[in-house]
């Protein structure tokens, strides 16, 4: 998809050449902390943001110059999106359905993102959840073969952020490409085949989220009580641990826990170099000439 | 076609957000309703030419039916697309297949709708509750259409390439309004244009609204009231070239300076 991706802000490398490569039915995931360059990297693949250097293909086209039947087959759910308050969820979807060749049914769709109850209500009285539910509605609503997600869970509450990920991995299973943003390690987790992380304008890493950074790979930590005080071994063979540890204690292991690295210990152990660096990106609010 | 089948629907959406915006709808569609209504209440004693059959109503009429033009069109329009932008719904709507023009045609029905529908209100009430002698003749309709068209169009496009000065949407109030105000005092909305000083005259000349006013005043006046113009008379041909003049500037300016994001997100 990228390879050398650049982009410069003033001085400053917002992106200091990303590569980066998604395939066809995949969902991605892409990782940082802010201003690390996940939202200057994603709108220079949607076509909004010039790029100062690197080869950049998106379906088969460059996003700055690729017309209205490029966009036909996209899906963009931005970061930020607001000014629908005075429309209600079925005018804007529809609204929206009209500009593609293929939309898919208005109802169908708002059903699919929790809201057919608030479908004659006006965006301006749901709640903030709801309101990116319709911001996901209008992303899908064209059926899509490549969506954009920037940070589309950000202030859901724990059940919407299911329901999301259910609606995400459905679109997925019916073959619909996915590139995502998020903050939240266990939604990259649940939902993405493979995770970039970026700081600082670099790609740190890609790979699945159970292989990052040689998760797999890493050491357990083997932790049990004993004679009152909790004990904790780090170790690559654990199972060996735990079977000595069963034979010396004699039976049940008081307490026992064997865990590895979540990912967000991969992922906080990736960036920390970084996080001090990192502010290269400008944030929507910054303006810069 | 497709352009203008969204740009249909699109129009269609603009007149629903805007009817539903309250603030929009007094400040652009019923304030010079509003004024008419009271100007000819607290004048109503006034004598400003009963032999030619001018009342207040009719006296204010004209000044009423310019700064509506350039209230439906100019204000409305600087403020939601300077909104708009600020807001992320232009780059929303850039991320879709939607052809860039029916956007811009949604603003022109959106425009057209309400600035027929004012006109009509305006002169409704000027004829039925207020007794105002309104022109009879072919002539002084034909010389209202192409005013009252151009006016608008002026309006559109200038509004349009005016969103760009706002930064943001909260500053557009101020930048788009304060203008428009100033604009409307000067250029004979408010008072008798033949009362200001010969230099505020000057630069009313320079803005369209004056232009606006001028040629309605032309249409609803006395014939013989031209002889109080600046000119002395209604200068119809220099009316529609200043009028054109802003139209092609405005063109110009939109087609240059048009952006779907915010400054500085690109």
């Amino acid at each position: 998809m990228a390879t050398g991706l650049r982009k410069r802000y003033g001085d400053r490398a917002a992106l200091d050449g990303i590569d980066l490569r998604i395939e066809r039915g995949e969902v991605f995931a892409l990782l940082g902390p802010n201003g690390a360059g996940k939202t200057t990297a994603v709108e220079i693949l949607e076509g909004f943001r010039h790029r100062d250097g690197g080869e950049v293909t998106v379906l088969g086209e460059d996003p700055e110059r690729a017309g209205l039947a490029w966009r036909d087959r996209l899906g963009v759910v931005l970061q930020t999106s607001s000014g629908l308050d005075l429309l209600t969820v079925r005018e804007a979807v529809r609204s929206t359905a009209r500009a593609y060749s293929r939309p898919r049914q208005v109802d169908e769709v708002i059903a699919a993102v929790g809201l057919a109850d608030r479908a004659q209500d006006r965006i301006g009285r749901l709640s903030g959840g709801q309101r990116r539910r319709v911001d996901v509605a209008l992303g899908i609503v064209g059926s899509p073969e490549l969506l954009f997600l920037d940070e589309p869970t950000t202030g859901f509450d724990p059940e919407a952020r299911r329901q999301f990920w259910e609606l995400i991995t459905s679109l997925a299973e019916s073959g619909t490409t996915i590139l995502l943003t998020t903050h939240y390690l266990d939604e990259a987790e649940h939902l993405a085949d493979r995770v970039g992380v970026i700081a600082a304008g670099r790609m740190l890493a890609v790979d699945t989220p159970s292989n990052l950074g040689g998760r797999a790979s890493s050491e357990a930590a083997v932790s049990w009580d004993e004679a009152g005080t909790r004990h904790t071994e780090r170790t690559s063979t654990p199972t060996e641990a735990v079977a000595r540890l069963a034979s010396r204690l004699g039976g049940e292991i008081p307490r026992l826990t064997v865990t590895r690295p979540t990912l967000e210990d991969t992922y906080l152990t990736l960036i920390a170099p970084h996080v001090n660096t990192s502010a290269a990106e400008p944030h929507e609010e910054d303006v810069h000439a | 076609m497709r352009a203008l089948s969204i740009g249909w629907d699109r129009t269609v959406l603009e007149l629903k957000m805007y009817f539903r915006e309250r603030e929009a709808v007094f400040f652009s569609f019923a304030f010079p309703i509003v004024m008419l209504s009271m100007f000819s209440v607290i004048f109503a004693g006034q004598d400003f030419d009963k032999a030619s059959g001018v009342n207040a109503a009719r006296f204010f009429l004209p000044g009423m039916v310019a700064a509506g033009v350039m209230l439906t069109s100019f204000q409305s329009v600087a403020l939601s697309v300077s909104a708009e932008r600020d807001d992320g719904t232009l780059k929303r709507l850039r991320a879709t297949p939607m052809p860039p023009v029916a956007y811009f045609l949604g603003k022109v029905g959106l425009v057209a709708v309400t600035s027929i529908a004012q006109f009509g209100l305006l002169l409704a009430l000027s004829g039925v509750a207020f007794d105002v002698r309104l022109p009879t003749d072919l002539g002084h309709w034909t010389t209202f259409v192409w005013v009252f068209l151009l006016g608008v169009g002026c309006g559109t496009v200038l509004g349009i390439a005016y969103s760009s000065v706002a930064t943001s949407a909260r500053s557009a109030g101020a930048v788009v309004i304060a203008p428009m105000l100033i604009l409307q005092f000067i250029s004979g909305v408010y008072f008798a244009f033949t009362d200001l000083p010969e230099w505020l005259k000057q630069v009313a000349s320079l803005f369209p609204l004056k232009w606006v006013a001028q040629g309605m005043r032309s249409v609803f006046f006395p014939e013989h009231w031209q002889s109080q113009e600046m000119a002395g008379t209604w200068e119809p041909g220099r009316t529609a070239l200043v009028l054109a003049a802003w139209l092609l500037a405005g063109l110009v300016l939109c087609a240059r300076t048009f952006r779907w994001t915010r400054r500085g997100t690109s």
